[in-house]
């Protein structure tokens, strides 16, 4: 299973609306990485509006692309972490403290535009 | 009520099959929103302990219903290499995977009830239970 990836001008955007096994996540992963190279894009947003479990595997696959994208000169923004979710992360004792969060896909947005153009 | 429900957990396509049955199970007791995320989390961490420390082993699920009080009992079996220091396990931050799961501590945070029970070279055996509010 692929996970689709939209460019909307400097911006790619993932809404992630499957049920995500580890083949999925790391695939992903790699195809956001390879799309950040190929379109040059500055910012990224990945909103989980309809995810409704992140476990640790899953967190690790999100920061670690975070961080890569990082590398490559992207920001990403996670958007529609949901409340359920939110919860059952701080009781696993993942913060994902240095992951830019925002609430909705259109304050990602606005976030990133913010970061990049200072 | 239904009886005990288990999957077989081999690959990793088996942790998001045990994860959704755990949903379903708990969805149809009557779970709310969160605590289903939290047993749907608990199982993933379970089943993916049992893939990456024993290749094998299975989840089973059954509901609970003592007089007063109703619930649901994950139990996580398998035949592995069996745990050799059971309290370092449950220290938060402990790993032995380099951080690919969350680890126990979090299990036992995410539910009610928590037992362990793992012999050297014989199996472990997770019990966990989450009691409906």
């Amino acid at each position: 299973m692929r996970i689709p990836i939209l460019k909307l001008h400097e911006y790619l955007l993932i809404t992630i609306q499957v049920e995500m096994d580890d083949q999925t996540a790391l695939q992903f992963q790699e195809d956001l990485l390879n799309k950040i190279h190929d379109t040059g894009a500055k910012g990224v947003v990945i909103d989980l509006t309809s995810v409704d479990m992140i476990d640790s595997f899953i967190a690790k696959v999100l920061g670690d692309v975070v961080r890569m994208s990082k590398l490559m000169g992207a920001q990403v923004v996670l958007t529609g972490i949901q409340p359920a979710v939110a919860i059952t992360l701080i009781d696993l004792g993942i913060s994902m403290r240095e992951v830019s969060t925002a609430l909705d896909l259109e304050q990602g947005l606005d976030k990133l535009r913010l970061e990049l153009e200072g | 009520m239904d009886i005990q429900s288990c999957v077989e957990v081999r690959n990793e396509w088996d942790i998001v099959s045990a994860r959704q049955l755990g949903r379903n199970m708990a969805k149809e007791l009557g779970f709310g929103n969160v605590d289903q995320a939290r047993i749907t989390t608990a199982i993933s961490e379970l089943a993916r302990n049992i893939y990456l420390y024993a290749g094998r082993g299975k989840i089973c699920i059954e509901p609970i219903d003592q007089i007063g009080r109703k619930g649901l009992r994950i139990v996580a079996l398998d035949n592995g290499p069996g745990i050799r220091e059971i309290r370092k396990v449950m220290e938060d931050g402990y790993t032995t995977s380099g951080g690919l799961g969350a680890g126990l501590p979090g299990v036992k945070r995410l539910m009610d009830e928590f037992s362990i029970e793992s012999t050297v070279d014989v199996g472990t055996e997770i019990s966990a239970t989450k009691w409906l509010r």
